[in-house]
C-alpha cells in the first residue's frame, strides 16, 4: 500500500506567497499535459520520478485533459476559461503544480490570471494557482533547491531553449546546470532561442512557413555534430524530431527529463524499437 | 496601394521560392540583431529606459486630445498650419492642393511611412509632379517600382548585385564602363544623381517621428542627411505624421531617442536628430518658406481605449520584425500592405480591418521574441491573440478550424470521453507506425506529414499507465 498523499486545504494567494518554497512530504501535483499523455508518457514517469527523488508526494489528478492553449489561441475565450477553471479546480488543493513543459506552464502560470481576472470568484484562484505553478526543470532547481541530477550520461548534447520557458518563465541556465552535473557535454547550436517554428496550430495552419522555421532549426542542430537533442516542450521536440528524420539526420531527441531522471531505455522520440535496440 | 494581405499564404509561398529575397534576408541577422545586443548591454539602465519610454506615451495617449490641441497652438505661433485629416484620401488631397498651390513641379521625400500608407506617390505622379524618393533605400525601390519592405529599411529585400543592375538600367547617361563593385560606389552615384533633385525642388515631403506637444516641433531621425536637404532646401516643407507621434515636451523625446535607436540600428544615436519648427524666419539664412503638418487619423483614434491602445506607443524601430522567425522567413511584402513583421500583424487589421488584415495575427507562433525586444514593451502576441478573438467571434475564422477546435473542446472538457479518445488514439497511431517510430501519413495531419514525420505514440496513454501502476502496487 503506498500512503495517502498529504492534502492541504485550499489555499489564499497570501498562504501561498508566505511559503512558496517546497519541504520534503508536500503534495506535488503533475500536470503532465495532452502531448505527453498521449504522445510519451515516459517523460511523465521521468518527472514522477525526479520530483519524488526531491521528496515530493506525486499526484496526477485525474481530471486533467489540456491546459486549454489550443482554444486560447484560437481566440475562443470562452473554452480556454472553462478549461481553466476545470484545471484550477482539480489541481489547487495541491502544494505545488508541476508541468513537464514552458507552454503548457506559462499558459497555467501566466496567462489564466489574465483569462479570469473579471470573475471575482475565480480570480483570486487563478492568481493562487499561479503563485504554485512550474515548470518542471524550474521546479526541480528552483524551488527544490536541487543542484545534482545524480545521474551520468556520456555524450554529447544540443539544448533549444523552447520559447515559453525561455521567455515567459525564465528557464535557461537550469537545465544546464542539472546536465553538467551529469556530466553532459553541452555544444550549443547557433540561434537556440529562436523559435522552432511548431507554435501549436500555427505548423499546421501554416505549415509552409512553419517548414522553413525548422528547416533553419534542424540544420543548426546538425552543424552541431551533438548526439542527442534536448528541449523541455514536446510540442517543440516532436516538431524537431519528426523534421530531423525525414531529413535523414542521425541524432537521438529527448526530453531533458529522460536524461536528468536516467530513463532513456525507450526509443528516442520518432526512434524506432528496432534502431534504438541495435543500438544498445 | 493594393492590398494583399489576404492572400497571406501565397505571398509567404512565392516568397520562400524566391532565391534572391532569401539571400537578402540574411543581412537582417547580421544588420540589427547583433548590433542591437551590443548596444543594449553597453547601456545598463536600458531596462529602465524602455519603462519609461512606455510611461511617456501611456500618459500622452490618455491625453491625446490635450497635447494634440497644444502642439498645433505651438505649430500656429511659430508661423507654420496643421492640418487635420481623418483618413488617407484627405491626407492626400491636403497635400495636393498644398503642391498646387505654389505650382510645384519637383517634390523630394525623406523616408516618410505615412506617406505609403497614404499611397502618397502615385497621387502626386497622377497630378503631373515629378517625385524623387531620397533616403537610398526609398530610392532603390522606386526605381525598382516596388513598395518598402520594412520599415526603417526599405530595401532590405534588395542585394547589392540587384541595385547596381537597377544603376545601371535607370542611371543610362553615365558611362556604361564605370566600375560599380564597391557599395560606396552605388552610393556616391545615387547621391550625385540627388544632388541636383535637392536644390531644384519646390516641395520637399517628409516624415516625422515625433511631433513636440511644447514647442510645436517635428523631428526626424537619420542616419544619410537626405531629410535634413529635403526639409530645408526648397520653399515649402510639409510633414506628414500619424497623430500618435505626439510626446508632451523635449524632456519626454530624449528619453525616447534613448531606446529608439539602440533598438533600431543598434547606434546609441543615429547621425541626425533634426528638429524643425515652423517656416524660415527673418534672421535665418535658410528655410522654407512655408511649414506644413499633415496629421493624419486613418483609424488610429478609434484604437483608443480598445485593447490595442498599446500599439499606439510603437516609435517605428522595426526590433520587432528584425527579431520575428516569421519575418525572416517570408520578408515585409508577403505582409501584403504598409507595415509588415509583428507590429503590423496588429496594425493592419487596425487599419484596413480584420476581414482583409485577420491572416496576419494568425500567422503567429507567439513566440514571444518581438515582445521581449520591443523598446516600448507592447505586448505583440498579446495583441495578436484579441484579434484572433475578433475574428472567433465574428465566425471569421475557417470553418473547418472551428469545427475542429468545438470537437476539441468537447472532449477536453469531459476528463473521462476525452480519456477513452486519447487511449483509442494512442493505440491507433502505435499501431500505424508498426514499430518504426514514426508516420510518414495520417488522416487530417498533412500539414503536419508533408513537410516531418509523426512520432508514434509509446503505445498507451500515461494516465492509463499510471492507473495501471497505482492499481498494481495497491494488490
Amino acid at each position: 500500500m503506498t500512503k495517502r498523499p498529504r492534502v492541504s486545504r485550499t489555499k489564499t494567494q497570501e498562504d501561498t506567497e508566505a511559503e512558496s518554497g517546497f519541504k520534503p512530504g508536500d503534495s506535488v501535483a503533475l500536470f503532465v499535459t495532452c502531448l505527453v499523455d498521449l504522445f510519451r508518457p515516459s517523460v511523465g514517469f521521468a518527472a514522477a520520478k525526479l520530483i519524488e527523488g526531491r521528496g515530493g508526494e506525486v499526484i496526477v489528478p485525474q481530471a486533467q485533459t489540456c491546459c486549454g492553449q489550443p482554444a486560447f489561441n484560437s481566440g475562443d475565450r470562452d473554452t480556454a476559461r472553462d478549461i481553466a477553471k476545470q484545471v484550477i479546480a482539480a489541481f489547487e488543493r495541491y502544494d505545488h503544480v508541476v508541468v513537464p513543459s514552458g507552454s503548457c506552464g506559462g499558459m497555467i502560470s501566466k496567462h489564466y490570471s489574465e483569462l479570469l481576472a473579471d470573475d471575482p470568484q475565480w480570480a483570486p484562484r487563478a492568481d493562487a494557482l499561479a503563485a504554485k505553478t512550474h515548470e518542471l526543470v524550474s521546479f526541480l532547481f528552483d524551488v527544490t533547491g536541487m543542484t545534482e541530477c545524480g545521474e551520468t550520461f556520456e555524450g554529447s548534447v544540443t539544448y533549444h531553449d523552447s520559447c515559453s520557458g525561455l521567455r515567459e518563465l525564465g528557464v535557461k541556465r537550469q537545465p544546464r546546470r542539472l546536465l553538467e552535473s551529469a556530466g553532459v557535454n553541452i555544444v550549443e547550436m547557433k540561434d537556440s532561442e529562436v523559435c522552432c517554428g511548431f507554435g501549436g496550430t500555427f505548423c499546421v495552419k501554416y505549415p509552409d512557413i512553419s517548414n522553413t522555421m525548422v528547416g533553419k532549426k534542424t540544420a543548426n542542430i546538425a552543424a552541431t555534430g551533438a548526439g542527442t537533442l534536448l528541449a523541455g516542450d514536446l510540442g517543440c521536440l516532436m516538431n524537431m524530431a519528426g523534421k530531423l528524420r525525414r531529413e535523414g539526420v542521425d541524432i537521438e531527441v529527448r526530453h531533458v527529463a529522460e536524461i536528468l531522471a536516467g530513463m532513456t531505455d525507450e526509443p528516442p522520440i520518432a526512434g524506432s524499437h528496432e534502431n534504438h535496440e541495435g543500438d544498445l | 496601394m493594393q492590398i494583399t494581405s489576404p492572400s497571406f499564404k501565397d505571398n509567404a509561398r512565392q516568397a520562400m521560392a524566391d532565391a534572391d529575397l532569401q539571400r537578402a534576408l540574411g543581412n537582417v541577422e547580421k544588420g540589427f540583431i547583433n548590433k542591437r545586443a551590443k548596444a543594449v548591454a553597453k547601456l545598463p539602465e536600458f531596462e529602465d529606459l524602455r519603462d519609461s519610454a512606455r510611461d511617456i506615451k501611456n500618459h500622452t495617449l490618455a491625453h491625446l486630445d490635450l497635447y494634440l490641441e497644444h502642439y498645433e497652438k505651438k505649430v500656429t505661433e511659430a508661423g507654420g498650419k496643421v492640418h487635420w485629416a481623418a483618413d488617407a484620401e484627405e491626407a492626400r488631397k491636403i497635400i495636393l492642393d498644398i503642391c498646387k498651390s505654389v505650382d510645384a513641379k519637383r517634390i523630394t521625400k525623406g523616408k516618410s511611412m505615412i506617406s505609403e500608407e497614404i499611397a502618397l506617390n502615385a497621387a502626386l505622379e497622377a497630378s503631373g509632379h515629378e517625385v524623387s524618393e531620397t533616403d537610398l533605400g526609398e530610392y532603390i525601390i522606386q526605381l525598382r517600382g516596388e513598395h518598402p519592405s520594412h520599415i526603417i529599411a526599405p530595401a532590405i529585400h534588395v542585394n547589392k548585385d540587384q541595385v547596381e543592375a537597377d544603376f545601371r538600367r535607370v542611371h543610362d547617361k553615365l558611362p556604361p564602363e564605370r566600375n560599380l563593385e564597391a557599395p560606396e560606389s552605388l552610393l556616391a552615384e545615387a547621391r550625385g544623381i540627388l544632388r541636383e533633385k535637392f536644390l531644384s525642388a519646390d516641395v520637399g515631403i517628409t516624415g516625422a517621428n515625433f511631433l513636440v506637444a511644447e514647442t510645436g516641433s517635428s523631428i526626424i531621425v537619420t542616419n544619410e542627411g537626405n531629410g535634413d536637404l529635403t526639409q530645408i532646401l526648397p520653399r515649402v516643407h510639409i510633414v506628414t505624421a500619424s497623430l500618435e507621434k505626439i510626446v508632451p515636451t523635449l524632456e519626454d523625446v530624449s528619453q525616447i531617442l534613448r531606446v529608439l535607436a539602440r533598438s533600431a540600428t543598434g547606434q546609441e544615436f543615429s547621425v541626425y536628430t533634426t528638429l524643425s519648427t515652423g517656416p524660415k524666419r527673418a534672421e535665418d539664412p535658410d528655410g522654407p518658406e512655408e511649414y506644413h503638418v499633415v496629421l493624419l487619423d486613418n483609424g488610429r483614434s478609434s484604437m483608443i481605449g480598445t485593447e490595442f491602445q498599446d500599439m499606439l506607443r510603437c516609435i517605428r524601430c522595426g526590433a520587432c520584425m528584425n527579431h520575428c522567425p516569421v519575418y525572416h522567413s517570408i520578408g515585409g511584402h508577403a505582409y501584403g500592405w504598409v507595415y509588415p513583421g509583428p507590429m503590423g500583424s496588429v496594425l493592419t487589421p487596425s487599419l484596413i480591418g480584420v476581414d482583409k488584415g485577420g491572416q496576419l495575427p494568425n500567422a503567429s507562433t507567439f513566440c514571444g521574441r518581438c515582445e521581449s525586444v520591443c523598446p516600448m514593451r507592447i505586448p505583440l502576441p498579446k495583441m495578436m491573440r484579441h484579434w484572433r478573438e475578433r475574428e472567433f467571434e465574428r465566425h471569421l475564422s475557417p470553418a473547418t478550424t472551428r469545427w475542429g477546435l468545438s470537437a476539441w473542446a468537447y472532449a477536453a472538457k469531459r476528463p473521462k470521453l476525452y480519456k477513452m479518445i486519447t487511449r483509442l488514439g494512442a493505440m491507433a497511431l502505435n499501431l500505424a507506425s508498426r514499430n518504426k517510430g514514426a508516420l510518414r501519413w495520417w488522416p487530417l495531419a498533412g500539414g503536419w506529414t508533408k513537410y516531418r514525420d509523426l512520432p508514434a505514440p509509446q503505445g498507451k496513454t500515461f494516465q492509463q499507465m499510471w492507473a495501471e501502476q497505482k492499481k498494481a502496487a495497491r494488490s
